[in-house]
């Protein structure tokens, strides 16, 4: 099929928006959108899930002989696919250019930074070593393949778990995980990439373009960095003209990106590793919700309503809806049923359960799913202590620090203390929005 | 094809419909053109006569240079590459590519044609178009009480907003994509937000 043409009117629309620092679904210019991440029973299988962009990765391994030239080494493999349920565009066998692009890219960022070791899969120098490979499947695209893959394939890779090996002498034994539990692979750091969108000859940045923002940028600047700040990979395409000040902000933005993205990701390991060795129910059938066929969701996305003419602000949330919800089931006649009932809507009870989550952690929930909230992970008493001088944190902003491309104070400063206004002003929003974020997953 | 949905049934209107109707109001977000839909196309190409023009089916439409208000050979519509074009299909079935005019069958454009430059257009999904362009719809007398805008529906599911500024753009555009998942309660319970700062 072709892909939808990008009609004048919503280019010229998105740039005008943009000059206006609005972004469509209401985020801020650095803002990264909601990132999900749920485990499969396998281990390995994983599906992360940034907005609505949605990439399922999985790790194999398999004893090889080695590279002639490198008789010591394991093999890592890398593949990402873009499967054509992810875009109108995608056939298999067309887009050469983007696949090509960006399967490059994750294996820069993977293998030229030696995060994993691969002298640890050698089992007999010369003849057996492991043989990883990450296996990324694109599912849906809205924007910014490459983070999601990034943070897909390396989460996949600490979460495998490879078979126990031993060797005697000449005799090597492979034992299988119900006689030794698998080993996990020794990974030395977890590079993450964060992407920056360029309009107008560079001088409008955004992180983590959506689709409708990758249609119209001019440039595009991926950085894979590690919670060390490290660099591995920096590569900007498109061809439009940076300035050293530029690259060097993005990097700065692209610190503080990654260490919350590796906080996100240890957590949900962490989570996951929990609740197997409990015993609980693990899986994608428990982290991924029971969405049935006529369900449609909608993840609540705070949207600024500046109201330009009285200068007042104030942010609404566009409701977290489950789909349409009918009193009660109507039968029309014998033998014809409605069909169209929703996700079940008691938010009376899933908001007290999430208290107890944000409280315990998780401790009951066995669903392994995090968000990358910033008002999530906190307490929901917490929120209401920011304090006026912090800048401050719509709940899908995640930064702390804000650092902007260009040395704008002024506007970022009231931009800033009336939205402090507003959050105390309209504190009623927050929670409910909150709850009712956790309980659509 | 089988589709699943509510049944819905009206009554044999006084003088209009004869006798009642029953059909089945199924949900979908794929199109598919039926002759006679007013829909939004975004013009591909120009080509011999004809524009092509992409109305989200299998097929791109044709629409003939002449099929404006006011057309003649010498006199040719300012359309470019990429413009939105709001029309209805003359022919539409599965064996051909379908034909598309801005015109009605006396000539005149009855509010079809080229739709104007700024603004923004989105897709939802093609149930909630049907519910907007139900007579005396809910919604659309909510939003007015809001901020003036301009709107365009087409039963392709696209729908073309134009308000003052961006911001309220953007607002409109986040009030209709969301009114699919939200009962009318959430949904005044929103509009009240909005207008009561």
């Amino acid at each position: 099929m072709k892909a939808t043409p990008l009609s004048n009117c919503e280019r010229r629309f998105l740039l005008r928006a943009i000059e206006e620092r609005k972004r469509l679904d209401g985020r801020q210019c650095y803002d990264y959108r909601n990132v999900r991440i749920s485990f499969g029973a396998d281990r390995g299988c994983c599906i992360v899930e940034l907005g609505k962009t949605r990439v399922l990765a999985q790790v194999s391994c398999e004893l090889v002989p080695p590279k002639p030239n490198r008789p010591t080494e394991g093999i890592l493999f890398f593949n990402l696919e873009l499967s054509p349920m992810a875009a109108p565009g995608f056939e298999p066998g067309r887009q050469p250019e983007l696949l090509v692009k960006l399967n490059r890219l994750i294996e820069r960022c993977l293998r030229n930074s030696k995060c994993i070791d691969t002298e640890s899969l050698c089992v007999v120098a010369g003849e057996k070593v492991w043989q990883i490979r990450l296996d990324l499947h694109l599912l849906n695209h809205d924007g910014n393949i490459i983070d999601a893959a990034s943070i897909a394939g390396i989460v996949a890779l600490c979460h495998f778990r490879r078979p126990d090996v031993s060797v005697q002498g000449e005799e090597v034994t492979v034992y299988t995980p119900e006689e030794r539990d698998p080993v996990p692979l020794s990974i030395h750091h977890m590079p993450i990439c964060v992407s920056f969108a360029f309009f107008q000859q560079g001088t409008y940045l955004l992180v983590d373009p959506s689709e409708r923002e990758e249609r119209v940028m001019d440039g595009l600047l991926v950085i894979a960095m590690n919670k060390h700040r490290e660099i591995c990979t920096i590569q900007s395409s498109g061809g439009i003209m940076l300035v050293k000040d530029q690259v060097l902000r993005c990097s700065k933005i692209t610190a503080v990106k990654v260490a919350e993205i590796t906080e996100l990701i240890q957590k949900a390991l962490e989570n996951d590793q929990k609740v197997r060795k409990e015993g609980g129910k693990f899986g994608f059938a428990e982290s991924i919700p029971n969405q049935k066929i006529t369900a449609f969701k909608m993840e609540s996305a705070a949207v600024d309503t500046n109201n330009v003419e009285e200068q007042a602000e104030e942010i609404i949330t566009n409701a977290d809806p489950p789909s349409e919800v009918f009193a009660k089931p109507i039968l029309h006649t014998a033998g014809t049923a409605q069909i169209g009932e929703g996700i079940e809507n008691s938010w009376g009870d899933l908001e007290e359960s999430e208290r107890e989550e944000a409280a315990e952690e998780e401790g009951e929930s066995e669903v392994t799913v995090f968000e990358c909230q910033k008002m999530e992970t906190e307490d929901t008493s917490t929120v209401r202590e920011t304090k006026k001088d912090e800048p401050i944190v719509l709940s899908d902003s995640e930064e702390e620090e804000v650092v902007i491309l260009e040395p704008e104070e002024l506007p970022k400063k009231t931009r800033t203390q009336t939205n402090s206004k507003q959050e105390n002003t309209s504190k009623k929003a927050f929670p409910k929005r909150r709850k009712k974020k956790r309980a659509a997953h | 094809v089988t589709k699943c949905g509510l049944l819905r049934h009206r009554q044999a209107g006084g003088g209009a419909a004869a006798g009642g109707a029953y059909w089945v109001d199924s949900q979908q977000k794929r199109y598919v053109p039926v002759g006679g839909d007013h829909v939004i196309g975004i013009v591909t190409a120009t080509a011999g006569g004809a524009f092509k023009v992409d109305v989200g089916g299998s097929e791109q439409a044709s629409l003939s240079y002449l099929a404006f208000e006011g057309a003649t050979k010498r006199n040719r519509p300012n359309v470019q590459v990429g413009d939105l074009i709001y029309g209805q299909f003359l022919v539409a079935n599965k064996d051909m590519e379908p034909e598309m005019v801005c015109i009605d069958s006396s000539g005149r454009s009855s509010g079809m044609g080229i739709i104007g430059q700024d603004g923004f257009l989105f897709k939802v999904s093609l149930g909630l178009i049907r519910k907007l362009l139900a007579p005396k719809c809910e919604i659309i007398q909510e939003l007015s009480q809001l901020y003036p805008f301009e709107l365009v529906l087409g039963m392709n599911g696209r729908i073309w907003v134009k308000a003052k500024t961006v911001q309220q753009t953007l607002i409109i555009v986040n009030i209709l994509e969301a009114c699919e998942h939200m009962s009318a309660e959430q949904r005044r319970q929103a509009l009240a937000k909005l207008s009561g700062n």
